[in-house]
């Protein structure tokens, strides 16, 4: 099964990057889950959580404020100024 | 001990205490560079995804943004200075701040007027000394610059870029910072930064041709979401690299300084060294001829 690469990037470090098989994260629009073959978007995020699903079923989850998302032939970005793993 | 080695010994216990002071200041900086280089490398990831997206953004919309037009006509420039907090880092300071100055005179011959924002300690006392305002000033952080500065310093640029002309706004912004290059040069960059020309010098930009992106709300939000946020990871990245190019400075000039130090005893050991002998070869010489008259004298 195809997966997404992911990964969340905060100002000053990468906070987490890796294989999953979705993302759910909170744009300005409401809460949106990328799965794989998804079409290329750039997204603002709201602010909150992002819950990020491995492939294993574990879930990682984390808090990303004041960024984007971008997603574009399968490889995911959370780009945040301020981004930690809860 | 006669006079002049006295002096001469002093001096080398001069010189030694100056060099175990910049010999300690050498290896500070030293271990210091490792871990500003590391910020540096650290960040990349986000100015890379950032420069990413506003590219896809500029390349697939055609919407005139305030902040990517350039103005019919440029009445005032503001000029953003980076330099340190702190000296004895040889020419790193000095050479930022002529960079700045002939690039004030470029935009003065253009018919520019040129205002400034300043970020260290030495900026403002380079100003002050000069009896020269400046717009706005942050100093006390930039040997760590944490990224609030650097939002800080961006919202006070692009407050300045979005207000008009006739307020006291400005058209143009220019960075003038020290680049990172190796351990041994730091160059003295000028950069653009508003209007914005999106360019990377970091990376290449990548060949692949850019898939056609659906934008979350619309396009005109996301860039106006976006294109701040570059400003302000490109300031961060001028403090950041900044903050290593002033550490690999001041490992350079304390290095010369303990260089130096090390010449300084080798030729006062060596004066000391005849002054002894002279004074010895005087001894014999007194005891020599004292003997000879009392020889004389029976």
């Amino acid at each position: 099964m195809a997966s997404l690469n992911v990964s969340v990037v905060s100002a000053d470090q990468e906070v987490w990057s890796g294989e999953a098989t979705m993302v759910v994260a909170r744009t300005v629009e409401g809460e949106i889950g990328i799965l794989p073959g998804h079409e290329p978007l750039l997204a603002i995020l709201a602010g909150g959580e992002v819950r990020v699903t491995l492939a294993g079923g574990e879930k990682i989850t984390a808090n990303a404020e004041e960024g984007f998302l971008s997603v574009q032939s399968d490889s995911v970005q959370v780009v945040a100024s301020r981004a930690q793993l809860v | 001990m006669g006079a002049q080695l006295r002096v001469y010994r002093q001096k080398i216990r001069s010189a030694q205490t100056t060099k175990k002071i910049t010999k300690a200041m050498e290896l500070i900086a030293a271990s210091r560079i490792q871990k500003a280089q590391a910020r540096v490398t650290a960040s990349t990831p986000y100015s890379r995804a950032i420069t990413r997206a506003v590219s896809a953004v500029a390349t697939y919309s055609n919407v005139d943004h305030v902040l990517t037009t350039e103005p019919e006509k440029i009445e005032r420039a503001a000029v953003l200075i980076v330099t340190s907090d702190r000296g004895l880092a040889g020419a790193f300071n000095s050479q930022v701040l002529r960079e700045a100055e002939e690039l004030s005179e470029l935009l003065r011959s253009q018919g520019k007027e040129v205002v400034y924002f300043l970020v260290g300690r030495k900026a403002v006392g380079y100003f002050a000394f000069r009896r020269r305002s400046s717009e706005r000033q942050w100093v006390g952080s930039s040997e760590n610059p944490q990224f609030d500065l650097a939002k800080d310093v961006a919202e006070a640029v692009l407050e300045a870029f979005l207000r008009d002309a006739a307020d006291g706004g400005v058209d143009e912004i220019h960075v003038v910072y020290n680049r990172f290059v190796s351990m041994m040069t730091q160059t003295p960059e000028v950069v653009r930064l508003l209007p914005l020309e999106v360019v990377e010098g970091v990376e290449e930009p990548d060949s692949t041709v850019q898939p056609l992106y659906e934008f979350e709300p619309d396009v005109e939000t996301v860039l106006d979401a976006l294109l701040p946020v570059y400003i302000e990871s490109r300031i961060f990245n001028a403090l950041l690299q900044s903050a290593a190019a002033k550490h690999a400075a001041t490992q350079k000039a304390m290095k010369s300084a303990s260089d130096n130090a090390d010449k300084l005893i080798t030729d006062y050991t060596r004066l000391a060294n005849e002054a002894r002998q002279a004074e010895i070869t005087q001894q014999i010489a007194e005891i020599v001829g004292g003997a000879d008259a009392l020889v004389v004298a029976k």
